[in-house]
């Protein structure tokens, strides 16, 4: 059979992941030290652990409803009502998914036909552009830059947006570049949604990894919450990418359009996942403001030892990556990236695996120990002081 | 440094006491000197007292016995239950000694080269202090937590080598 002719163009016009490549040579090495993971060090807190173990002690193995377990809907809109202050009906606009991966590619579907447009700032998370192109819509790059701290601005975003342009997919705190957007800064984005009558996709997966600032959310600012889809999970906050559980809210009719698909597709999300977020939302804030702080001296180690090296590097406000420029060695993210992995064993990902924006940056993650990251900076600290000269 | 960066500087060096004071800075975002300050300062306060590891005696290959002592004893005009516990926490064979409450006073840990060393000290130089009541001791058979370190722990990072 020439499978490549059956399948879809779609998906065969989905470029194979930068990361992926990076995987495989890395993965047959031995003594990598590796700065590449996109995922917390910390393992789920215990007590978010147990609660699960409970649960199924209890026989909770059944299917729950499509959009999830109500005690944790409610939970959930609790938690922004008095985070935020914004207001969701537990019934009606909040869905639970596999994951914010699962709610975007929900979201994406409901709302783009072929040929819509999709402004996505990058760099930014690997996924969001595939998604789109998967239903036949045109993702389009709105660069962001180091001179800009990474931040999206409206003349960017003048510049690119087309008359078919539907919605705007933002993502911070950011992965890769660790940037945030503060509240004025996002007023301006709100001001031209609303000026282009956009919906805005708001990947708030970072949210609680912020430091010295204060996560806004885009639906919490005026008149955005009737067209913003918020996405927020478990994974990052609570230490929780293997259990596969976010959420979406939004308007009663965009949550019960992509209700509609995750009943087809997924049917619920696990609902030892679901039992677990609720005691996560319940009891784990101690923990997770703990695992925080850890994040942030992390960042401030990782911050200084690139400085100190002579990179360029700017300072991160939110997520567990610092995305410094390697320009000044004369090499591409990829070369910089393949060459460090070879020579010093050190794995991270070039910079342009999340969009043309990140060339002549690479990601590292601060998700690892103090130990491992000193180790991992005395290496790069080597290969890069020869280049520096 | 005020006492809430006070009580942090403490609690990193509690779990970690080789943690160079390079790294201690970054993690309070202090300068090194008024760290290195600092900690002479909890020393000389006595507020750190020692600097103690963590061991796994049972991989060591060691044998020494541990044994837990309730003691009750009776409570003495003006000193309450002090006088007794500094003559009890004097003793080398002594871990620990914690004032409790409840069913028993006072809580001593006891190490010995064997169960027989530790009975002995138990029949012959504790009980036999004046004032103490009873005792009753439980051998320790196994550790499985100890000042926050699991003995034997399992749990590592599984994850991969890159992910996005």
């Amino acid at each position: 059979m020439r499978w490549n002719e059956r399948i879809s163009p779609n998906v065969l016009a989905i470029p194979p992941s930068g990361i992926r490549r990076f995987f495989d040579i890395a993965a047959e090495m031995d003594d990598v030290v590796s700065l590449g993971v996109g995922e917390p060090d910390f393992i789920t807190p215990w007590h978010i652990r147990e609660s699960c173990v409970y649960g199924l002690e209890r026989g909770f193995t059944a299917y729950t409803s499509n959009a999830g377990l109500l005690e944790l809907r409610e939970e959930i809109a609790h938690h922004f009502r008095s985070r935020y202050n914004v207001d969701y009906d537990a019934k009606k606009e909040v869905l639970i998914t596999v994951g914010v991966s699962e709610a975007l590619d929900l979201a994406i579907r409901a709302l783009l036909s072929p040929g819509d447009d999709a402004l996505i700032p990058e760099p930014c998370y690997v996924s969001y552009k595939s998604c789109v192109s998967l239903v036949g819509a045109n993702p389009i790059p709105v660069p962001t830059s180091m001179e800009n701290n990474f931040q999206l601005t409206v003349d960017a975003l003048e510049r690119a947006i087309t008359p078919k342009t539907k919605l705007l997919l933002i993502g911070y705190p950011n992965n890769p570049t660790g940037a945030i957007m503060p509240r004025e800064e996002l007023m301006k984005i709100a001001d031209f949604a609303k000026a282009h009558d956009l919906i805005v996709l708001s990947d708030e997966i970072y949210a609680d990894l912020t430091y010295d600032a204060e996560h806004t959310c885009f639906s919490s600012l005026p008149g955005m919450k009737e067209r913003t889809i918020v996405f927020n999970g478990f994974s990052k906050a609570y230490a929780m990418t293997g259990w596969r559980i976010g959420y979406a809210l939004g308007a009663p009719e965009i949550i019960a359009a992509m209700t509609k698909i995750h009943q087809y597709t997924m049917l619920c999300a696990p609902i030892t996942a679901q039992i677990a977020a609720v005691e996560a939302l319940k009891n784990g804030e101690k923990q997770m403001k703990k695992m925080v702080k850890e994040y942030d001296c992390r960042r401030r180690l990782m911050v200084d030892g690139f400085r100190a090296m002579g990179l360029d590097c700017f300072e991160p406000k939110g997520a567990f990556y610092i995305f410094p420029s390697i320009k000044r060695t004369g090499l591409s993210s990829m070369e910089f990236a393949e060459q460090l992995l070879r020579a010093e064993k050190v794995a991270i990902v070039p910079g342009d695996a999340f969009g043309d924006s990140g060339q002549g940056h690479v990601r590292c993650s601060y998700a690892y120990s103090i130990a491992n990251l000193n180790e991992a900076l005395t290496r790069i600290e080597h290969f890069v002081r020869p280049m520096l000269k | 440094m005020n006492k809430e960066q006070r009580l942090e500087l403490l609690e990193y060096i509690k779990r970690d006491a080789k943690r160079p004071v390079s790294e201690l800075a970054i993690l309070l975002n202090l300068p090194e000197d008024e760290i290195k300050a600092e900690i002479k300062q909890l020393e000389k306060e006595k507020i750190i007292l020692n600097y103690h590891t963590i061991v796994n005696w049972n991989k060591a290959g060691a044998q020494d016995v541990c044994a837990l002592i309730e003691v009750k004893i009776t409570p003495q005009r003006e000193v309450g239950f002090d006088a007794i516990a500094e003559r009890i926490i004097r003793f080398p064979e002594v871990e620990s000694t914690y004032l409790m409450s409840g069913a028993y006073d006072l809580l001593v840990m006891v190490k010995g080269e064997s169960l027989q060393a530790c009975a002995n000290f138990v029949s012959t130089k504790l009980s036999t202090i004046d004032g103490v009541l009873s005792t009753a001791t439980h051998f320790m058979l196994k550790p499985y937590k100890e000042d926050g370190i699991i003995i034997n722990d399992v749990e590592k990072d599984r994850r991969l080598v890159v992910s996005p």
